[in-house]
């Protein structure tokens, strides 16, 4: 046999979009994805919101491995990777085939940021990925380290280990490993925003602006239909 | 970039990366003392009983000998038998299970005994891997890239077992074929048998594809345990003979 899994499913017409959303933790992606996702089901649009590193049949596994604080670099990527593909053949790409808008809070990029950081080799992650199809639009929320940094340890007191990127020896305090941790990973982004040509959301203003500037990029991504009726709903 | 000399079978010399693709950055310049020797080949070929025979004659010799194989991680290696009990896992997917897998023990294991000064030998390998994914129609440069971070073995093995001799070898172990060593996922055929025949001689096709690239020595495995021991003792004698006079 031989024939490439890649050419046939991506060769198969898609009429769903994709729609990314990344950033650090704190950024407010999630919260405006979610956002999104009430406006198009209160549209009638189909939706399906995906979530990074949710698969039930990987998560338990890669539960157990960050329990033991055994994951390295690799093993760490791998797991993430298997998780990914789990989502990707078994929703994200069927559900595009069959139309839907999904949703996605985070994507590839999370694992490229990710990775990097951790040590390993660019050109070796981004191959692995190859598979995933180029989203339509990838939101990329920018922050300032320290609002990010506020904003999710107002929320929670304690950090997780490798969470905290305490597998990376920056520090061995937490909280200061999760800060050299985290602004290494807005390096890899602010790289990643031009090559992969990233539409840059300002984190730092109100939620509603936010939306408001989501809801019109992704109303050019819908059909003319969903657009038209839209317009007059919003002139009444 | 860490590089060994080594000296093939055939007595040249050769320098080569100990990684074969782009290496795990962090693991770059480990030093490697022991050697490293793979046996592959399909279920029932007799791998698990030449490996036995191979250790207590190594260890009988006194070399330090440890066992590593897929599969066999504590940590990942349950995950894979209960996702493929129960059917839900895509290609890629599955493919990046063993690749986590097999990293985890490549990391953990295989690199620890290494560089103990240990002897490994390793119950199939990363050939294994990229066969299965190369008949499932997974592109060969997305594998190699995969496996890039794999440890480059002194001696690999493939126990060459014509696939109508392998049945009867199944049979005598299991009397009955296993779902995945029968392909069955790729509905080659709706009888099992033929479909168990058909798979074996595609992983077969793919193993003397990667022979030349991979340096895999094909060895008879039609003929009788002793015989096979015999034939593999002697090369691999040979090998630690040839290091010691250099």
């Amino acid at each position: 046999m031989s024939y490439n899994m890649n050419d046939i499913t991506k060769s198969i017409p898609r009429q769903g979009k994709l729609i990314v959303v990344e950033g650090i933790d704190g950024s407010g992606k999630s919260t405006q994805l979610r956002l999104l996702e009430k406006w198009l089901v209160s549209r009638n649009m189909p939706v399906f919101f995906t979530e990074w590193n949710s698969s039930e049949t990987v998560k338990q596994i890669t539960k157990k491995g960050k329990k033991s604080g055994q994951l390295t670099p690799i093993t760490f990527s791998l797991l993430h990777a298997t998780d990914f593909a789990d989502r990707y053949e078994r929703n994200i790409l069927p559900l595009l085939h069959a139309g839907y808008i999904v949703l996605a809070d985070r994507y590839v990029y999370t694992a490229y940021a990710r990775d990097i950081v951790r040590g390993c080799n660019p050109n070796w992650v981004k191959k692995i990925y190859e598979f995933a199809i180029k989203p339509e639009i990838v939101f990329y929320f920018k922050v300032p380290i320290d609002i990010a940094v506020d904003r999710i340890l107002s929320g929670r007191p304690r950090l997780k280990y490798y969470e905290a990127g305490m597998d990376l020896n920056l520090s061995n305090d937490p909280y200061e490993s999760y800060r050299i941790f985290q602004s290494r990973i807005i390096e890899q982004y602010e790289s990643l925003s031009v090559s992969e040509n990233f539409t840059i959301v300002d984190g730092t203003r109100e939620i509603e602006e936010s939306q408001r500037f989501l809801r019109s990029m992704v109303m050019k991504l819908l059909p003319l239909k969903f657009t038209k009726k839209n317009r007059r709903l919003r002139r009444q | 970039m860490n590089y060994q000399t080594i000296r093939s079978l055939k007595g040249k010399k050769m320098r080569k990366g100990i990684f074969y693709g782009h290496a795990i950055p962090y693991l770059e310049d480990i030093e490697i003392k022991g050697r490293f020797i793979v046996i592959e080949g399909p279920d029932a070929s007799g791998r698990s009983t030449q490996i036995e025979l191979l250790s207590s004659k190594l260890e009988a010799d006194g070399h330090a000998v440890l066992n590593a194989g897929l599969r066999r991680s504590e940590l990942i290696g349950q995950g894979i038998l209960e996702a493929k009990r129960n059917f839900v896992l895509g290609r890629k997917t599955i493919s990046l299970f063993y690749a986590a897998d097999f990293a985890d023990q490549l990391e953990n294991k295989i690199i620890p005994g290494l560089r103990a000064g240990y002897i490994v030998l390793s119950d199939r390998y990363i050939y294994t891997l990229m066969a299965r994914e190369a008949v499932r129609g997974i592109s060969s440069s997305w594998s190699r890239n995969l496996y890039g971070f794999a440890l480059r073995p002194d001696i690999v093995f493939y126990l060459d077992v014509d696939p109508n001799e392998l049945v009867h070898r199944v049979f005598k172990k299991n009397s009955y074929l296993d779902y995945y060593e029968s392909g069955t996922d790729l509905r080659l055929s709706d009888n099992m048998l033929e479909s168990f025949v058909m798979y074996q001689k595609l992983l077969r096709k793919e193993f003397n594809r990667m022979q030349k690239r991979y340096n895999i020595i094909s060895i008879n495995g039609n003929r009788s345990i002793s015989e096979i021991k015999e034939d593999l003792q002697k090369r691999i004698d040979a090998y630690l003979q040839n290091l010691q006079n250099y």
